[in-house]
This record gives C-alpha cells, structure tokens and sequence, in this order.
C-alpha cells in the first residue's frame, strides 16, 4: 500500500540526505555560536550606556551585522560562492553550504544575544561591580548565567531558521533533503519526494524547538 | 571614616550639565549608622554610589580613612570595594544561583579565599541571618526579607568594614522591614561595622540611625544627631518627612490647636525624663490646668522620647515652665 503511494521514493537517499541536513545543521549552529555569542556580547558591552561604552566600535559592529542580516539568504548563498571556495574548497555539498549558513546564522543569533542580554537586570550588573568584580567577571560571573534561559531560546531559534536556510541551499546544489526537494520532487514533479521531505523537515523542526523549551525552563530560575 | 570634602556630582544630559550633588562636605565616623534621607531625586542614591565609586565624583575628594578613593587604580578600586559592602532596594540577587552561591559570590571573585573557607563563611552567615533551611534554594523561591536576608549574607561575604544600604525596606513590608532594621542594628553593633543608608522614610531613620543627613535638591539641608534632627527639625524638607512619619496632618493639628483654649507648649522629653510622674506635680505646683492635645511616647534608636502638646489654662505659667525645665524638659511656646 505505502509503496504504490511512494513510488519514486528512495528510502536510502532521503536517509544520506536527512544526514546531510543534520551535519549542515549542526556544523553551522556551532559555528554560528561560536561567532555569534562573542560579536552579541561585544555588542551588548560596546553600546549605549553600558559597561564599556564605544559610540564607533558599536556602530561598525552593528553595521556589519545589519548588511549580513538584510541580504536574504538566497542572495547570499551566491554572494559568497568566492568566499566558500577560499574556506573550503568547494562551494558544493554539505562542506560548501556551511559558510553561507554561519554568514546567515551568526549576525541572527548574535543580535538574540544582544536582546538576551539587555534583559538581565541592570542592577545585578551594578551589584557584581560593586563586589569589586572585573568586566571578565561580570560577564562570565553574572551576564553570562543570568542570560543563560535567553540565550538557549536564542540558539533554538537560530537552529531552526538554519534548516530552512539549509533547505535553501540544495539550489546551489547544497545537499540535503533541500536539494532532494527541488531536484526531485520540483524539477521530475515527484510530489511523494516533496511531501516526505517536508514532512521530515516538519519534524526536524518540533524536536529542535521541544528539546530548546526544555532546555530553556530546565535553566530558568525566575 | 568616610569623608566627602567638597564632593560634586554632575551628569551631561545632551548639552547641559545637570548637577545631582552640589558641593557638599561631610564625614561620617567609624562604627555609626548614617542616615541619609530625601525624596527621590534628590541625590541620596548618587551620594551613596560616590562612596564606592560606582558614580565617579565631578569634583571634590572622598577619603575613606584618609585615602582618596578616586585616586585608586583599577585594581585597587575593585579591592578596595570588596571592603564595602551593599544592599539594594529589589535585592539584585543572581536568579541563575542558589542562595548559597549567591552568598559566595563575592568571595569567589575575590579569588583569595579557599573553596573550605568560602563553604565554612557561607554556612556562618546562613545562620547569621536565619536561612540555613534555604541554602540550596534560588532567589524566586524566598520572600521579599528572606531575599533582602540573602543580600546582607552576600554584603557581609568579605568582611567589609563600610555596609551601604540603598533603600534596602523600600520594596518591604512593615513587619518585615522591622524585623530587616533590626538586623541591620545587631551587625552595627556586634561587628562594629559603619553603615550608611539611605531612605525616604524618616520612620527607618528614627530606628537605626545615630546621626542623619536630610537631602533635598542635590544638598545637604540638614545634618545632626537623630534625636536633635527628628526632635526639632529646622529646615521646612526635615519638618515634612517627620510630619509624615508620625502620620501627622498639619492642616488637623492646626485646626485643633485653634479651638483650645490658654496658652499652647510643646514638652519634648528625652531619655530618663520620659518616664517621670512630671506633669501632675508641675500642675499642683503652679496651679495650672492642662490638657493633653496630642502626643506620642517612642524610640529614637534606643533613646526613649515623649513629646507632648499641651493648652494651659489658669495658675503661673513661668513657674511651670521653669520646673519643667529644670526637670529636663525641651519646652516649646507654640501660643
């Protein structure tokens, strides 16, 4: 019965392509983070009136954040097809659709940081320094924990706007269940292809924001 | 010893400057409780914060037994407020730790104290403030004075000498507000720390403090003892925040004082003369009738005090008046 209605489905390939969203997924979420959680703090740090305070730095920062922000990703997965190829070698599969993904995913997720930090309570901030604390402190002491249920909210956020910006990228020739999509269930007209990779998709997306709530109340104090 | 020595205070809104301190010297010894008390806006807040810098001075010195505190490099600045401790209005505990960590908080940043140090210090002061049964609880479990509690445990980490306290039972309840006052009283008398607070309720004043300072406008406008400046207050801002303390309405009190008849005094009693049989015998001494139109019997800190408004009919007034005085009675002629 399922298989006359999924004729043209190929169980083996939606797997290696499931996998290959996954690794997408994940290299470029770690990335994003790792990029993203420094440049969101030191915008948080370098804006108006807080602990170090810098008008030019903050501008720059925010103004590259922005240009990266405001390309849609389409645009900038071709943009960058150079610069993938200088970083990885290639600006195809798996490998060449990570840095498109940490270009779009960082600048995103270090803004979710910036928000998440302007949240903490100022006057913790001003209790830590007035405990003799120094900026290192204050931000890895107090910024940092408090901000914590925001910023795991932020990173689950992030994760998920990266599978559809994954999905995206199987137009470049990408890999992924994206590029499974647009080359079979779009371009040969293979709608049983096109829904189990959407349905996929659907699911991968609820588990990421389930296992992100839980994180994020399993963290939260207040 | 805290010495504020022409300390001025100003922030730059857009293009202007706005001052928040006028030049203001004062000092405030070792072992006391320093009132500081003012509407807000008038420059308490900014004045406690001058202390341990969290407000660098515009211009003026603040000596802290007889160091410059604005002169201290980074470094010094953060040791030396390890040595100042502080308390806040909505107790900025860290939501993220436990009430025992909040407590060791300090202490690890210190980074001088060893991990048994730190566990034994934080045990000590869970019972110093009666929390031991809520070590391992985190700060959106506790009340308002259990968490107030937490942020005198976390203020007394690093065996401070200097105890700020911003508007530390504003955000409180009466009764627990008492119960807060009276261990910030058992700390300033058992660890002979110096406390400065602030406060816009004159009551907090007459409870703890031994000298008080009255704000108003980014000045001093009065300063003295608690029992002269709550006594007899001179300055028209000192009169409101007493009238307001003893629930007094001015408009009342003048209406009532017109309908009495004779002359009107107001007896101020302190220390031991609370207490004396004194009006009966004055009465029969001098023949004069009195009647009692108000009156209240308390504690400044731990000086008992009566003031009463009496109207005065018939006999001889001076000859009351002068056993009065002789018996240590401030007397007022308010008719």
């Amino acid at each position: 019965m399922m298989e006359d209605l999924l004729t043209n489905v190929d169980w083996s390939e939606i797997g290696w392509a499931s996998r290959d969203t996954l690794v997408m997924v994940g290299m470029s979420l770690l990335f994003s983070v790792l990029i993203g959680l420094p440049v969101g703090v030191l915008l948080f740090l370098t804006g108006k009136r807080q602990l170090l305070e810098q008008p030019v730095a903050y501008a720059i920062l925010s103004f590259v954040v922005n240009v990266l922000r405001s390309v849609p990703f389409i645009i900038l997965l071709i943009v960058m097809i150079p610069v993938t190829v200088l970083i990885v070698g290639t600006s195809l599969g798996v490998a060449g659709a990570i840095p498109p993904l940490v270009a779009g995913g960082a600048p995103f997720f270090a803004r979710l940081v910036e928000t998440s930090l302007r949240e903490v309570d100022r006057g913790i901030i001003e209790a830590t320094q007035a405990m003799g604390a120094s900026v290192k402190q204050i931000i890895f002491g107090a910024l940092l924990p408090e901000a914590l249920p925001g910023i795991i909210a932020g990173i689950t956020v992030t994760a998920i706007t990266l599978v559809s910006y994954a999905a995206m990228s199987g137009v470049v020739g990408g890999g992924g269940l994206g590029d499974l999509a647009i080359r079979f269930g779009y371009q040969r007209f293979q709608t049983d292809v096109m829904i189990i990779t959407v349905a996929l998709l659907v699911i991968f997306v609820q588990l990421l924001q389930m296992l992100g709530d839980r994180l994020v109340l399993y963290f939260s104090r207040k | 010893m805290i010495e504020f020595d022409q300390v001025q205070k100003s922030y730059q809104v857009e293009d202007r400057e706005v001052p928040a301190l006028h030049p203001t010297s004062l000092t405030v010894e070792t072992g006391e409780v320093f009132g500081i008390v003012g509407h807000s806006g008038a420059g308490k807040s900014t004045l406690v914060r001058l202390i341990n810098q969290l407000e660098p001075p515009t211009d003026g010195r603040i000596l802290i037994d007889g160091e410059t505190v604005s002169d201290y490099s980074p470094a010094e600045l953060r040791a030396f407020r390890r040595r100042v401790g502080m308390i806040f209005q909505h107790f900025n505990l860290l939501s993220s730790k436990t009430v025992a960590d909040n407590i060791a908080f300090p202490m690890k940043l210190a980074k001088i104290y060893s991990r048994a140090e730190i566990r034994c210090r934080v045990d000590e002061l869970l019972k110093r403030v009666g929390l031991e049964a809520h070590a391992n609880k985190y700060p959106s479990q506790l009340s308002g004075g259990q968490k107030q509690r937490v942020g005198i445990a976390r203020a007394l980490a690093c065996r401070p000498t200097i105890l700020l306290c911003d508007e530390a039972t504003s955000a409180l309840d009466p009764q627990t507000t008492q119960s807060v006052l009276r261990l910030l009283a058992d700390i300033n008398r058992e660890l002979g720390l110096t406390i400065v607070l602030i406060t816009h309720e004159m009551d907090v004043v007459r409870r703890v403090c031994d000298r008080v300072a009255v704000m108003d406008a980014g000045r001093v406008v009065e300063m003295g003892p608690v029992t002269d400046v709550f006594l007899h207050p001179k300055h028209p801002t000192t009169r409101d925040f007493v009238f307001e303390s003893e629930s007094i309405d001015r408009d009342e009190l003048q209406q009532d004082l017109q309908q009495a008849e004779g002359r009107i005094l107001r007896l101020t009693f302190r220390g031991e003369s609370t207490y004396k049989p004194l009006l009966g015998s004055v009465a029969r001494e001098s023949g004069v009738d009195f009647s009692i139109l108000s009156g209240r019997i308390d504690h400044i800190k731990d000086t008992p005090y009566g003031q009463l408004t009496l109207s005065l009919v018939g006999g001889d007034l001076g000859v009351a008046m002068q056993a009065l005085e002789a018996a240590d009675v401030h007397v007022e002629v308010l008719r």
